[in-house]
């Protein structure tokens, strides 16, 4: 059973590690993209699909990472392997202390007050546009992408090597959420989503089971928010907006909410989707909306979560 | 006898509305109280206050001699207070084993099996618990409670839905547990009452209009009045 | 220009800010109250009831106040018209889930902003004024059509409170609020009050913008503000309760105003959701919300 899931995973892993020996520069690029922003939507799913909390604003989070390796590489004289660093353990401050806030709200309200903070931070890099650069964005050079780490010249311009390390860290992230969702305190998150009430009343500290997923998820968008800057040399403010909150929303609920790969599967299914549709150009926001409507009305499950109802009861 | 429990002038309003009014209540390890009373009558806050669910408007509780008013609701269930939900409240997705196993890993034991056992729900262990009749999801609210191995364990109103052999089985389990904890029931089928009931606690409107054993309180004529009256009629 | 005069100024503007503002929000609420659902797509239809009072004045012949009339009548209806389909075909459907709604209703923002882009192309539309009487003050000249809309926002709010308190309908509304069940077992047709319910706060929140759009031309990335402006109004007033929202809207809107004219008006937006941070730490449930536990 455990051997099973374990075998599934690992096959994903080895299956986008063999595509690179046939994938052309276009899809090499869009992959990593995907693996990348996978990272952000697993982390959103911690706690929306595991936890039941649904964020509207993880954008926050995402921009906090960007912003902190884009500004501490470009102005703090960070490499990069600091910034990403220090573009975590901000992740982990941020959103403790968002975490503390937050949580403070229940259901409906808590929908609203993650969005309305995303918009504040959102406000806050217009509001700063002398260090953020707002709209038009940092460039990170490529003077700073190319450097040495542990001895070795690290080229973050070179694609393959971009690929491989995104993928190391998707693989890092599936063994991260698959121990943590079948672990005792996955179990107990569920438990939270599925009956908050009984959960407090069998003794468990439900506020503390919370924050820390909440944690784990916010720092998670950050991690995937720095890579983000890092590989892709860029951090602008519509990667704050309010779309880069709905986006792993929308990735987790289309691949499946509460299932290890579905965050993955829908982000590149949408990927798959809007480059589809743009030879109608700029499309992408009408699809978005298209889809959520859709999955609300026929498809509520998403394919994982479908799949797993259906055919495959063990799928975690 | 030490008092495993003790309020003192407890009280909670909703609004206007006096659910609980000054009750001054002691509970002695080992016994088995009931709580009756007329529908409203403020039972289920008297023990929400208990358990933590609900908050004081005023009084202090005490539990085992130590002051745990302010305390949240967990933190009672970890000192061993475990509460059952008159309206049942479970894991309806989840199946029954994976319900109990989520009140014996907090406890850090593995009892989920025995108390499925003990409640009559041990051949039930893999189905999903939103599928189980009424009456077997209120067991499965005890067996919860079992696993927490409470010193205090709060049943308030276990038998509803239960057929009458479910029910006799229900009143041993009771006897037998309440020789490892208190126990704090709250019923409204009297014969139930009658047989386990050590003592009994009448509570009408928010106070405590009489107390004592059963036989006393099928005597008293107040409580005739105001509730048995009616029920056995 | 010294310091009182600006700040008369400012309160003037924060005045208007917050009778437009308490309209939208008192839509918001009204569905939230009743339904016990958030319409995310709230600021699209105030975007969209803005475009159409654009497209209606262009179209009708006559000068500005006989379109001003025409988009008065033409853009809340229009508006209205797509919220029961909306209420009809998207969320009776999913029974009114909170949680579905809101995902719904965010697929609905993007749907009607893009078509909006589309049909009314990215750039801003003004539209003139219906009359253009200038009030002069010593110091300034302040526009008369902007106090006019103060008038006929507090008429229109005047308006729903009586309805809402002294009308059979009101009344229905409060059961249906209180509990679906109840209303039901008394024999309210509960979906069709949902209808009425959902059809008019979207109507206010196009009544709102056709009495904006003289003043802020109409655009179609304009939703996005009314909407978080109406969540944090409606969240310090209390989620469901209309004279909180009243007030939370003058709080926020004369704020905003005051801050936005001696400031920027991007600080004003973040102190609003700090603000908003504040009442939850202190007060989950509003400033003027029931206490439910
Ligand atoms: N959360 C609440 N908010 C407002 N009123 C409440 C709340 N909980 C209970 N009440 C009121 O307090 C009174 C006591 O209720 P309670 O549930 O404690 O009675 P009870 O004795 O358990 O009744 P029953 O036998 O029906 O279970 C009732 O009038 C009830 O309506
Ligand atoms: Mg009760």
């Amino acid at each position: 059973m455990t051997a099973r899931i374990v075998l599934l995973h690992l096959a994903v892993l080895l299956l986008l590690f063999a595509l690179q020996f046939i994938a052309s520069d276009y899809v090499i690029l869009t992959l990593t993209r995907i693996m990348v922003l996978a990272v952000y939507a697993s982390g959103y799913n911690l706690l929306f699909g595991y936890s039941g909390l649904l964020s509207l604003g993880h954008a926050m989070f995402f921009a906090t990472g960007l912003y902190a390796a884009a500004i501490g590489t470009t102005r703090a004289g960070l490499s990069v392997p600091e910034a990403f660093l220090a573009a975590t353990l901000i992740g982990v401050v941020v959103s403790s202390i968002m975490g503390v806030i937050v949580l403070r709200a229940r259901g409906v309200g808590f929908m609203i007050v993650t969005l309305m903070f995303s918009q504040a931070a959102f406000l806050t890099v217009l509001y700063f546009g002398d260090y953020t650069r707002g709209d038009e964005g940092i460039v990170i050079l490529d003077t700073i992408r190319i450097f040495s780490f542990l001895g070795r010249t690290i080229d973050l311009t070179d694609p393959l090597l971009r690929y491989n390390l995104a993928l190391a860290l998707l693989a890092i992230l599936v063994a991260l959420i698959l121990v943590l969702v079948r672990s005792r305190f996955g179990h107990v998150l569920v438990a939270i989503r599925e009956n908050e009430d009984r959960t407090a009343m069998l003794g468990y500290d439900v506020a503390r089971y919370k924050f820390i997923a909440f944690v784990i998820s916010g720092t998670l968008s950050a991690v995937s928010g720095a890579t983000y800057a890092l590989m892709f040399a860029y951090a602008g403010s519509t990667l704050a907006s309010i779309q880069y909150s709905i986006h792993p929303l929308l990735w987790t609920l289309l691949g499946g909410a509460s299932t290890t790969l579905g965050p993955m599967l829908g982000t590149g299914v949408m990927f798959l989707l809007v480059d589809f549709a743009s030879g109608f150009t700029n499309v992408s926001l009408l699809i978005t909306g298209a889809v959520l409507i859709a999955l609300v009305l026929f498809f509520p499950k998403g394919i994982l979560g479908s799949i797993r109802q259906r055919y495959l009861k063990w799928l975690p | 006898m030490t008092a495993i429990l003790e309020t003192r002038g407890l009280s909670r309003n909703f609004g206007g509305l006096k659910a609980v009014t000054d009750v001054d209540f002691t509970l002695e390890a080992g016994e088995i109280r009931a709580v009756i009373g007329p529908n409203g009558a403020g039972k289920t806050t008297f023990v929400g206050l208990i358990s933590g669910r609900v908050a004081p408007s005023a009084g202090t509780i005490l539990f085992e001699g130590a002051d745990i008013s302010h305390l949240p609701a967990f933190r009672r269930v970890r000192l061993g207070i475990a509460y059952t939900f008159q309206i049942t409240s479970i894991y309806a997705k989840l199946t029954v084993a994976e319900n109990v196993d989520l009140a014996s890993h907090q406890r850090g034991t593995t009892d989920t099996r025995s108390c499925l056992e003990q409640v009559g729900l041990g051949d039930r262990a893999s189905q999903v618990a939103g599928t189980l009749a009424y009456g077997h999801q209120r067991l499965l609210e005890v067996a919860m409670g079992l696993a927490l191995r409470p010193k205090l364990l709060i049943l308030d109103e276990p038998t509803q839905g239960l057929s009458d052999g479910e029910i006799d089985n229900f009143i041993e389990l009771v006897r037998t547990l309440s020789k490892r904890a208190t126990v704090l029931l709250i019923e409204h089928n009297m014969p139930v009452v009658m047989s386990l009931a050590h003592r009994i606690t009448v509570l009408d409107r928010g106070s405590i209009l009489a107390e004592g054993t059963p036989e006393a309180i099928r005597a008293n004529p107040a409580v005739q009045a105001a509730y048995l009256g009616t029920a056995d009629a | 220009m010294s310091f009182l005069p600006h700040l008369l100024l400012a309160v003037l503007e924060g005045t208007v800010a917050a009778a437009v503002l308490a309209l939208s929000a008192l839509g918001l609420s009204l569905v939230f109250g009743v339904m016990r659902v958030v319409n995310v797509a709230h600021g699209e239809f105030f975007m969209l009831g803005a475009m159409l009072a654009w497209w209606t004045a262009k179209m009708m012949p006559g000068g500005p106040f006989a379109g001003f009339i025409a988009a008065f009548i033409v853009a809340p209806a229009a508006v209205g018209a797509l919220a029961f389909l909306t209420e009809r075909l998207l969320l009776r459907r999913i029974n009114y889930d909170p949680e579905a709604t809101i995902v719904a209703t965010i697929g609905l923002l993007f749907v009607i902003q893009q078509m909006a882009l589309t049909f009314f192309g990215a750039d801003a539309k003004p539209v003139a004024a219906p009359f253009s009487y200038r009030i002069v003050f010593p110091w300034f000249g302040y526009s008369g059509y902007k106090l006019f809309v103060v008038v006929a926002s507090g008429a229109v709010l005047l308006g729903v409170w009586w309805v809402l308190s002294r009308t059979r309908f009101g009344l229905i509304m409060r059961v249906t609020q209180f509990d679906r069940e109840t209303a039901t077992a008394f024999g309210i047709p509960v979906n069709t009050v949902y209808s009425v319910v959902f059809v008019a706060g979207a109507a206010l929140v196009a009544v709102a913008a056709v009495l904006i759009v003289p003043i802020q031309q109409a655009h179609y990335l304009m939703g996005l503000d009314p909407l978080l402006m109406s969540f944090i109004v409606v969240i310090i007033g209390g989620l469901g309760s209309i004279k909180g929202s009243v007030i939370a809207a003058f709080m926020i809107g004369m704020t905003d105003g005051v801050i936005s004219v001696f400031f920027s008006p991007t600080l004003a937006s973040i102190i609003s959701t700090l603000a908003v941070a504040f009442v939850l730490v202190v007060r989950p449930q509003g400033l003027f919300g029931a206490e439910t536990r």
